[in-house]
């Protein structure tokens, strides 16, 4: 087997072979391009079609846990690529420091997911048979956590939707079809992440990354930046678009 | 009769790729780019089996038009599965993983893929997803037809959806990572003086494929997870009960299946670029063009998808869009088969297995594009859409034209692959068994589907029969056609005649190494410092004007 940082056998040289993986990494992220964006179409589409229902879907989201998300992995992006700097630069004993930092910080996200995650379980708000986007406005004491004045709000909001669209609770249901396929898909893609980092963080430690060669460090950089910029186009397609408030 | 220098007779080389090292793990660990190729070799053999298995249920009891063989439902799952398992198990896979893996480094003057470990994941990736598939097919198998249309897939379907969906989901990876691994391989491992207009036809082919590859089978995966979603977690993007639009599951279906159809023809061009280059013994008229043709393929190819939706009620604008760009599509296409012709003329042709594939390659794959043409125009498409008029266009492309592209390649490298010569005439023979076979299966179809006889439908009209007799007589041959390679080939690799470096003799860099080439390929990185395909300039070939007085066809060793 090989390890880290030596030359692979099929290359002639290291500059080839970092510039393999390089190319390597871009193609694989234009897939994931390809990829996530054949859900964000259907979304799109969705959206377009089911204008209220969507609008709807958005008001149950917390701006204040989609924002602090938002700052979170562009915070743990600053961090990324100063772990990459860093090893470009040979300051060795940095780049685990990043490398843990952007770890923590992607941990923060997923607990962040998880409270949201979890306060759709109980609203009722995930897709299937006890699917009601009516639940909160229709029982307030199951639903401590939305504040009464939010509540009437979203109650006005939803008469107003019914009325343009009967069938409002299905539509809503698409809306976390999405939700959940998009945010799910994403958070998957940053476990994956998360787990390279630690590879990253082990071999960091181990002294392996030297300006002359850091690969790694470089390409999951590319992957985690990839994965940033995936949530940027989520935080305002699925909470900022037709807030009303 | 031989016009290079008597050699003395030929022995196989003492090392190389195949007795390295021994022992079932050295072939299941191993990162050798030609034992990968040999392994995809085995299992899309094996799917190439399964998908004939279902071929012949569905001829069988397509013999009478009231259907006495099979139900209704299990007609269903016949052609399902056969549409399955041959396209996404063996099609799509063939050429790349098997002759794309085994040549491209050798043909570029590389040890290896640019991600050797990444092309063994590729592999295990292909097994895993082709286990749920045949889970699902020993389950019962699933009757959705192979493009999976919604709500019947996601909703009301009786049959084992799921691991179908995951298998093909999972098997798409391989796809990925294989054009991932061609892509990088052909900017970053160029031998030196291998600049891109020195690459052979067979690896442009592959780079174009690579691109379809890599574009549009991310796009599949999200569309085949969202009906598994839809299908196991009620999601309901596609079903009309629940707000979705089953349009929407085909538009995201087809932008990857059509381009799809071009990850399987694209390489077997290459394949017939370089067989007919080797066996006319002549320069490949317009080499540029075609290298070209294959991009603009792939480009366009990604525009055109809706030609499968024109009965969907779509808007006449965008019909009239998606028909002129599948005329459009089929220019490149064209470009390509003048081309090859034109290398023809004037050339000294000979006739072994791998040309007459070739052969076979130009008739069937000109009636198959052609017949496309009448499909992509509204109005005729009105008519044929549905019938086995589609069911033979496809058939005359993938068979009379990947199929043959495959065997070709298969037959024209075999002897660098296993160091022995196939039998030559009975080679021959089979290789006209199959075409006949071939036209005597699919021809008729022509027929039924202007006629009007729809295609997955497990009846027919009774004036229908002869057509349909006709058909089924001409699998039994296609069968024999394909049964008679695998068992000589097979044979031909362990006891074949010894071939010694380059039989035929072409001109590709592959043929510079022993047959078969050691496990690093090239002991020395070769340099390059010739044009492709040039027979009259190549000394270390035996092949320039001093030596060789008159130009005698290529042939395999008599």
């Amino acid at each position: 087997m090989h390890r880290t940082g030596e030359l692979y056998g099929q290359f002639k040289t290291l500059e080839q072979q970092k510039e393999s993986a390089s190319l390597g990494m871009w193609i694989f992220l234009i897939t994931e391009v390809m990829f996530f964006g054949g859900i964000m179409l259907a979304y799109a589409l969705n959206r377009h079609v089911y204008f209220p229902a969507f609008a709807a879907g958005s008001n149950t989201l917390s701006l204040k846990l989609g924002a602090f998300n938002t700052v979170v992995l562009l915070a743990s992006s600053f961090t990324m690529a100063m772990a990459v700097w860093s090893s470009q630069v040979g300051k060795k004993n940095l780049i685990p420091i990043f490398l843990l930092l952007t770890i923590t910080l992607g941990f923060v996200f997923f607990g962040v997911k998880y409270v949201e995650y979890s306060q759709k379980f109980e609203h009722h708000l995930v897709p299937g048979k006890k699917f009601d986007i009516f639940f909160c406005v229709n029982n307030p004491s199951s639903c401590p956590d939305v504040a009464p004045d939010e509540l009437q709000e979203e109650s006005k909001l939803l008469d107003e939707a019914k009325a343009a669209d009967p069938d409002l609770n299905s539509h809503a249901q698409l809306y976390y079809s999405a939700y959940f396929g998009m945010t799910g898909l994403h958070a998957l893609h940053m476990v994956i992440g998360v787990g390279l980092l630690l590879w990253l963080l082990k071999n960091s430690l181990a002294g392996k990354f030297t300006p002359q060669w850091n690969t790694p460090v470089d390409i999951v950089g590319l992957y985690w930046h990839f994965v940033d910029i995936v949530w940027i186009y989520l935080f305002p397609l699925l909470y900022l678009i037709d807030r009303h408030k | 009769m031989s016009n290079i220098a008597a050699t003395p007779a030929k022995t196989l080389p003492e090392h190389h790729y195949l007795n390295a090292t021994y022992g079932i793990r050295s072939w299941l660990l191993t990162v050798d780019h030609k034992r990968i190729a040999l392994l995809y070799l085995a299992s899309v053999t094996l799917f190439f089996f399964i998908g004939g298995f279902f071929a012949m249920m569905i001829r069988l009891h397509l013999l009478t038009p009231s259907g006495y063989l099979l139900s209704a439902d299990t007609y269903n799952r016949m052609f399902t599965m056969h549409g399955v398992a041959m396209i996404f198990f063996f099609l799509i896979p063939s050429i790349p993983a098997v002759l794309g893996n085994f040549f491209i480094p050798l043909m570029i003057g590389a040890k290896d893929l640019a991600f050797p470990r990444i092309n063994l994941l590729s592999w295990y990736v292909y097994v895993v997803g082709a286990l749920f598939t045949l889970y699902s097919m020993i389950s019962g198998g699933l009757d959705t037809g192979w493009t999976f249309y919604t709500p019947l897939s996601t909703v009301y379907s009786n049959s084992a959806v799921a691991p179908a969906v995951i298998g093909v989901f999972i098997t798409g990876f391989s796809s990925i990572l294989t054009g991932l691994n061609f892509l990088v391989t052909i900017h970053t491992m160029r031998a030196p003086g291998m600049t891109w207009f020195r690459l052979p036809l067979f690896v442009w082919a592959h780079y174009a494929t690579s691109i379809v590859m890599i574009l549009g089978t991310p796009v599949v995966a999200i569309t085949l997870a969202l009906a598994g979603m839809e299908r196991l977690f009620g999601l309901g993007f596609f079903n009309p009960a629940m707000g979705g639009d089953p349009i929407l599951f085909q538009h995201l279906f087809w932008f990857y299946s059509h381009p799809a159809v071009y990850i399987m023809i694209l390489p077997a061009m290459g394949v017939i670029s370089e067989l007919i280059a080797t066996f006319a013994r002549k320069q490949l008229f317009g080499y540029h063009f075609v290298a070209a043709a294959s991009l603009a393929i792939a480009v366009i190819g990604f525009l055109v998808w809706a030609h499968h939706m024109f009965v969907t009620g779509q808007s006449t604008y965008a019909a009239l869009a998606f028909s002129f760009l599948t005329f459009l599509v089929a220019i490149p296409s064209a470009v390509k088969v003048f081309n090859w012709a034109a290398t023809l003329y004037g050339g000294s042709i000979s006739f072994d297995t791998p040309m007459l594939y070739a052969f076979g390659f130009l008739g069937l794959f000109l009636i198959g594009g052609l017949t496309g043409l009448f499909l992509g125009c509204l109005g005729t498409d009105i008519h044929i859409h549905d019938t086995y008029f589609v069911v033979a266009h496809f058939h005359y492309i993938m068979v009379g034209g990947a199929i043959m592209g495959y065997l070709g390649g298969l037959h024209f490298w075999w002897p660098k692959m296993t160091g022995r010569m196939y039998p030559e005439w009975l080679a021959r023979i089979a290789a006209l068994i199959l075409f006949v076979g071939f036209n005597l299966t699919f021809f008729p179809q022509f027929l039924l589907g202007y006629l009007g006889m729809p295609r997955r439908y497990h009846v027919y009209p009774p004036e229908f029969q002869v057509y349909n007799v006709m058909s089924t007589a001409g699998a039994s041959i296609l069968a024999i056609g394909y049964l008679l390679p695998m068992i000589y080939l097979t044979w031909a690799a362990f006891y074949g005649k010894v071939a010694g470096e380059n039989p035929w003799p072409a001109t590709g860099l592959e043929w510079k190494t022993p047959s078969p080439p050691p496990t690093e390929n090239f002991p020395v990185t070769p340099v390059v410092t010739w044009e492709p395909y040039d027979f009259h300039h190549r000394p270390d070939l035996g092949l320039d004007p001093v030596s060789t007085h008159e130009i005698m066809p290529a042939h395999g060793d008599d």
